[in-house]
């Protein structure tokens, strides 16, 4: 990892006042049309957060639904979405609302724009020491087409979709429910919802890939940069190759919808199983999208608390770049039960356990840092570390998963549920949470209370553990996901979940409360408030950094380890 | 570590698998695809005993029931024929009587942690691969990880070791832990790949052929090989919530009905002990059908028809839910199968309206009936059934036990 040669490079003393009045424009020309990586970063978090809240919320309507066997909520839920006298149809319809929209918003709106629009805005151009991203106006046009986007779904849910409002497909949109099956604009604004988001992505990851190729520090190689900005690189590699499938595949949905072609419609020569594979092909980087970026964070934190460099340095990174190649051939694993062929699903079981090695290196190393080092237990690490173990359950269920044979039984059940919320809501989420403590000061230029960090972390561990593990007994037990409804036999654990999920939302409460506790009263952070451990370059400037940094570019050190 | 049948006679190496042979055990994987796994037709040819299941003596002096009167709503006091005439009703009672569920067998248990009870070759070799060797590994794993975390907690913390070392690399350690999960993956990849082809192992050519077509929101199946009838299965409603198919009665208001959610007016009927081919496909959107004790999940798409074997080991009702989200009802379209003795499915057939044995419907119920039932007896295929094809559904009367029996197809 980088080190700096501290006598080669000074931080931008002279306009050090960030906050000065000539020294950023006034407040709508600096939100609204702003171009400086920081702010565009943190425009990206609370966006995030804001959608975060409400994608939890609507998964709090989901456990309260699911408490009992039978239909209590969904008729009063269907009430305050607009439906003045739900049927029963359109109450059931609004289930698939609520998935749907709980999907499309965690994926899309909460985890994409954290990871890469809000720590990857903030933090790849101060790790590589680069004064902003390469195309700080297309980086605005990401962020606002991604509110568009968002806007655009929510719409979606207020307007007619087939039985009743909104877009009820599941996030994966499949043809023919989302075409013949949905009449009504709902699915269409829905799409378009993913075409606006998926555009700002793509945008976002071109200014990635050439920030990180062209605004290098000198003397900082790609073989000297930290872990987290090789994660964005790789990250923003398997956007830009999967997001123009997805644009394709779901534009072909509108034009199937809405101007009588047949794509996915075997009545005129297309094939709704053609959709499945455009999406996964899609959707399987998607997942890496999703946690590269926590795994960048955690072997940041990791080494930081541990006071040592990253362990197997190079096998991290290229084990990144391992995960992103495999993640684009195991598409088809999402498809076991669509009648695909014995060697298609002999190949892709193989293929997509071949995905273990280079997560289980990436574990190991994660250990191995950690061994020998002079641990302090801050609030990020206790995150990591639990971000650790929650992935390694959530990766050992994938290697069951990965099995074809195996999911003629766990396919669309809650076993898939509970593996993919360990790897998504426990997995990047905690990395989201560690990185957010990890850098909460340095963003804000204030302290959280490190107390109420650990607290949320306490809490927030058992309740989603609570929430998620009884879920693979679900599976195990044969309940199929996205159902509102359900035997007797499966109450026991389900109502369990729903005490699990109000012991998560208290957890975020702890949290929200953290986040006003340190913009009322918490101390001044200072540049390096974490110490030693941290020898990246944003430790080197003030906390919040100045808001043009870098003006004199930092010298990196030939000295330096690798 | 157990499996539960001989049925698997080709997988039998396998079983014994331990880590340290994985190369052996790649040859053998190799083999096993390249064998036409000869073994699993053997172990699942069907019974060939089925005359000795008795069949419920016929009624009486049943009088020539016609077709409609097959559906007419008095039937074993069961309410589900009051249902509208596009779903056919169970036929009267003395040829086929509808089965009750053991609790615990072919649904989930309260509160349960683990697999179904599986009652299918497959589904006995899944739960062993997933019990016996998936579970035990992941939870090794994920207790080896645990332990190494609190043992870095323990012994590396500030406190305990205030210097931390500088080493970032040791290749042998690297080396090994690449390639460890390596070889436990091709461990994991041997039985895996060998229940896959298990699972695209084609039925025998005579075996009979069932279509499930998944509707939004319920399921019809077709008996091509039974003179193309077809059976209309909705869930039962749920007492104390609005109606979700009208016209079909309640659960719980007939004896043999099992849990709700899970159970459907019109069950899937199918013979036990035999390869069944199971065609799945979808009329409007994507469903899927997928029984969790008989290891089988396969979407229905429209536009094609996906086929698998399904191969019960013992009578009984095996209950399972569409898999695939497919509307607003997509939590209401149960699958219940009810797998009977090949003799007492035969009196089930020939009690569908149009339903037929060897391409013989029931014999007339004449004073010959007796004759008949003999001569089908005796010779298999007689003049006189030849004859009854020609006025298919003409006539339905329960059919006599040994006629029954020797109709059973020779797969």
């Amino acid at each position: 990892m980088a080190t700096l040669a501290p006598e080669s490079f000074q931080a931008h003393e002279e306009h050090g006042h960030a906050d000065h009045a000539h020294d950023h424009p006034a407040f709508f020309a600096r939100w609204f049309m702003s171009t400086n990586h920081k702010d565009i970063g943190t425009l990206y978090l609370i966006f995030a957060i804001c959608a975060g809240l409400i994608g939890g919320a609507i998964s709090g309507l989901m456990r309260m639904e699911l408490a009992a066997p039978g239909i209590q909520y969904l008729g009063t839920f269907a009430r305050w979405f607009g439906e003045a006298n739900p049927s029963f149809d359109q109450s059931l319809h609004l289930w698939n609302v609520l998935i749907t929209a709980h999907g499309m918003i965690m994926v899309f709106f909460v985890v994409m724009p954290a990871m890469i629009g809000g720590f990857g805005n903030w933090f790849v151009p101060l790790m590589i020491g680069a004064p902003d991203m390469a195309f700080p106006r297309m980086n605005n046009i990401s962020f606002w087409l991604t509110v568009a986007g968002f806007c655009s779904l929510m719409t979606s849910t207020f307007v007619p979709g087939g039985t009743g409002n909104g877009a009820g497909t599941g996030w994966t949109v499949y043809a023919p429910l989302s075409t013949s099956g949905s009449p009504g604009p709902a699915v269409d604004f829905a799409i378009f919802s993913l075409h606006l988001a998926g555009a700002g992505s793509i945008m976002g990851a071109i200014n990635f890939i050439t920030t990180i190729f062209n605004m290098r520090a000198p003397g900082m190689t790609l073989h000297k940069m930290p872990l987290f900005v090789w994660s964005m690189l790789v990250t923003a590699f398997l956007l830009l190759l999967a997001l123009p499938v997805l644009a394709a595949a779901i534009t072909m949905l509108i034009t199937d919808r809405n101007f009588g072609t047949t794509f996915f419609d075997a009545t005129g020569g297309g094939d709704p199983v053609l959709y499945q594979h455009l999406f996964w092909f899609f959707g399987h980087p998607e997942v890496y999208i999703m946690i590269l970026p926590g795994f960048g964070m955690i072997s940041q934190i990791i080494s930081t608390f541990s006071k040592k460099p990253v362990f197997g340095y190079l096998g991290m990174a290229y084990a990144m770049v391992a995960i992103g190649v495999v993640g684009f051939i195991v598409w088809a694993h999402h498809m076991y039960t669509t009648g695909l062929s014995v060697n298609t699903k002999m190949y892709f079981t193989a293929a997509t356990m071949v995905i273990a090695v280079p997560t289980g290196i990436k574990i190991f190393s994660w250990i191995a840092t950690m061994w020998g080092g002079a641990l302090e237990f801050a609030s990020p690490m206790i995150w990591a570390i639990g971000f650790i173990f929650l992935f390694t359950v959530g990766g050992v269920t994938g290697v069951v998963l990965a099995n074809g044979g195996i999911d003629d039984y766990m396919q669309d059940t809650y076993y898939v549920v509970g593996h993919f919320h360990y790897v998504l809501s426990l997995g990047a989420v905690t990395s989201l949470f560690a990185g957010f403590y990890y850098w909460f000061p340095k963003m804000s230029g204030r302290w959280h209370s490190e107390f109420l960090a650990k607290l949320h972390f306490l809490v927030f561990f058992v309740g989603v553990n609570m929430i998620f593990f009884p879920m693979h007994f679900l599976g195990l037990q044969g309940m199929p996901r996205r159902y509102p409804d359900y035997a007797e036999a499966y109450t026991y654990w389900n109502h369990f979940e729903t005490v699990g999920y109000m012991v998560m939302a208290a957890s975020i409460g702890i949290w929200l409360v953290n986040i006003a506790y340190a913009f009322a009263v918490g101390k001044h952070a200072e540049g390096n408030y974490w110490g030693e451990g941290a020898t990246t370059l944003e430790w080197t400037l003030s906390s919040p950094p100045p808001f043009h940094q870098f003006e004199t570019l930092p010298v990196i050190d030939d000295g330096a380890h690798h | 570590m157990t499996v539960g049948t001989d049925a698997h006679g080709g997988s039998a190496p396998a079983r014994d698998f331990a880590f340290g042979r994985a190369l052996k055990a790649i040859g053998l994987a190799l083999a096993l695809l390249a064998a036409p796994q000869a073994a699993f037709a053997a172990g699942h040819a069907p019974e060939t005993s089925a005359a000795s299941v008795t069949l419920p003596a016929p009624a009486t002096g049943a009088p020539a029931t016609s077709a409609i009167a097959a559906r007419a709503p008095d039937v074993a006091g069961n309410p589900a024929s009051a249902t509208p005439g596009d779903k056919l009703a169970p036929a009267p009672a003395g040829s086929y009587t509808r089965m009750k569920p053991t609790p615990g067998i072919g649904m989930p248990v309260d509160g349960g942690t683990g697999l179904q009870s599986q009652h299918s070759p497959l589904g006995e070799y899944g739960r062993w691969f997933h019990d016996g060797i998936l579970l035990p590994l992941i939870v090794i794993i994920t207790l080896f990880v645990l332990f190494l975390l609190i043992w870095v907690i323990a012994r590396y913390n500030r406190r305990a070791n205030p210097v931390p070392s500088r080493t970032s690399h040791n290749t042998l350690i690297e080396v090994v832990w690449t390639l460890l999960p390596v070889l436990l993956l091709v461990g994991i990849a041997v039985p895996s790949i060998d229940l896959l082809a298990k699972q695209y192992k084609p039925a025998p050519a005579k075996a009979l052929t069932i279509k499930a077509t998944g509707n939004q929101w319920f399921w019809t199946y077709t008996y091509p090989d039974n003179g193309g009838f077809e059976v209309t299965s909705y869930m039962l409603n749920l007492p104390g919530q609005p109606a979700i198919n009208t016209g079909v009665r309640e659960v719980g208001s007939d004896p043999s009905d099992g849990p709700a959610h899970l159970e459907v007016d019109n069950r899937i009927v199918v013979p036990v002990g035999e390869p069944i081919r199971m065609q799945i496909t979808g009329s409007d959107v994507i469903h899927s059908w997928a029984v969790p004790s008989l290891w089988f999940k396969l979407d229905g798409v429209p536009g094609r028809i996906n086929e698998k074997v399904l191969f019960i080991d013992r009578p009984g009702v095996y209950y399972g839910q569409c898999s695939e989200l497919c509307g607003a009802r997509h939590g209401y379209m149960p699958i219940a199968v009810e797998a009977l003795p090949r003799a007492q499915f035969n009196a089930w057939v020939l009690s569908q309206q149009g339903g037929v044995i060897d391409g013989k419907p029931k014999p007339a119920p004449t004073g010959a009936e007796a004759a008949v039932a003999a001569a089908v007896a005796a010779s298999g295929t007689p003049a006189a059934a030849d004859a009854a094809t020609a006025q298919p559904a003409a006539a339905i009367s329960p059919p006599a036990p040994a006629a029954s029996a020797s109709a059973k197809p020779a797969a």
